[in-house]
C-alpha cells in the first residue's frame, strides 16, 4: 500500500461516524439501511460516508445480492493498524532503552547543562 | 489490537487533520533525568538507536540556537540526521528541526514536552510535524527510526470494542 493510499485510509477514518460504521462492520456485513439506523442522519448521508470508505478500499459492496450488503475489507484495515503498531513498537523499544539508562543514571545533576538561556 | 494499555506503554497518535505524529510515554524518573538523557550526547547515543545499529553523535549542542548531527550505522549501512535546536528550556521543553541527510529538502519540526507527574515520574510528549500528509504517512509506513511514532487513539478505542 503506497503512502497516498494510506492517507486515504487515515482520512476516511478521521470521521467519527465512519469509524463507528467500520466498528460495526467488523462484526457482520450490513445493508445501507441497517447502517443508517442508529444515526440521526439520512440514508443519503450514510451513502456518502460509505463512498468515502469505498474510495479508501476499506469496504466493498456486493454487486449481485439484492440487499447489496456492505463488507469490511479487513486486510486493508489490518495493514494500516499493523503499520502503526510496528511504528509504536519501535518507539516503545527505544524508550525501554531509555528506561534502562534512566535507572542507571545517578540522581541529581551536579552540572546543569548550559542551555544558552539569557538571564 | 491493543495500544497504550499500561501507564508505560508508548501511545501513538496519528492526527487526521494535521500532518503530525505524536508519541506519549511515561517514565519512572524525574524530568531532570529524562531531560539530561536527551540533552547529553553521550547519554543520548546510548538509547536513541535501534538495537541492531550504533549511534554516533557527530555534533550536539543542546541549547537554544545550537545544532546537532548524528549517524546510525551497522555493518553495511549508514544514515545521518541533522537539525537545529530552536528552543531549549531545561527539564521542560526541546523544540528542534529534524532532517534526514538523504532527503535534505525535507524537514520536520519536533517538540518534546516533559511534564512532572510528581513522585519522581515524568510524562514525555514528543510531536513531529511534517509538511504533508504524504510525508507523515510515509514516515509511519516506513517505520523509520527517524520518526515519532503515532497511534490513532480513537481507533484504539474503536478496536477495543467487541
Amino acid at each position: 500500500m503506497p503512502a497516498d493510499a494510506l492517507s486515504k485510509v487515515f482520512s476516511a477514518l478521521a470521521d467519527p461516524t465512519r469509524r463507528d460504521m467500520v466498528a460495526r462492520l467488523t462484526r457482520a456485513d450490513a445493508t445501507v439501511n441497517e447502517l443508517a439506523e442508529p444515526y440521526d442522519v439520512s440514508v443519503q448521508a450514510v451513502s456518502k460516508h460509505l463512498k468515502v470508505l469505498e474510495g479508501a478500499g476499506l469496504v466493498t459492496r456486493s454487486r449481485e445480492a439484492q440487499r447489496r450488503p456492505v463488507h469490511l475489507e479487513a486486510e486493508v484495515f489490518d495493514l494500516m493498524t499493523k503499520w502503526i503498531e510496528r511504528y509504536r513498537r519501535q518507539a516503545e523499544a527505544r524508550y525501554e532503552r531509555l528506561d534502562t539508562l534512566l535507572d542507571a543514571m545517578p540522581d541529581g545533576d551536579p552540572e546543569p547543562p548550559d542551555t544558552g538561556e539569557k538571564p | 489490537m491493543t495500544m497504550a494499555t499500561t501507564d508505560h506503554e508508548t501511545q501513538i497518535i496519528v492526527d487526521p487533520n494535521v500532518p503530525l505524529v505524536r508519541i506519549i510515554r511515561e517514565f519512572d524518573a524525574p524530568p531532570e533525568k529524562v531531560f539530561r538523557a536527551h540533552a547529553d550526547p553521550e547519554l543520548f547515543a546510548q538509547w536513541i538507536g535501534p538495537d541492531n545499529m550504533t549511534a554516533r553523535v557527530d555534533h550536539f549542542d543542546c541549547r537554544t540556537g545550537g545544532a546537532w548531527r548524528y549517524t546510525m550505522a551497522r555493518d553495511d549501512f549508514e544514515a545521518s540526521f541533522h537539525g537545529s535546536f530552536h528552543d531549549v528550556v531545561p527539564n521542560e521543553l526541546i523544540v528542534q528541526t529534524f532532517t534526514f541527510d538523504g532527503v535534505p529538502e525535507g524537514v520536520a519540526l519536533e517538540t518534546l514536552h516533559l511534564e512532572d507527574l510528581g513522585d519522581g515520574r515524568t510524562r514525555l510528549t514528543a510531536t513531529s510535524l511534517v509538511d504533508s500528509f504524504e510525508s507523515r504517512d510515509a514516515v509511519v509506513a516506513s517505520g523509520m527510526e527517524t520518526g515519532v511514532v503515532e497511534g490513532y487513539n480513537k481507533l484504539d478505542a474503536l478496536l477495543a470494542e467487541d
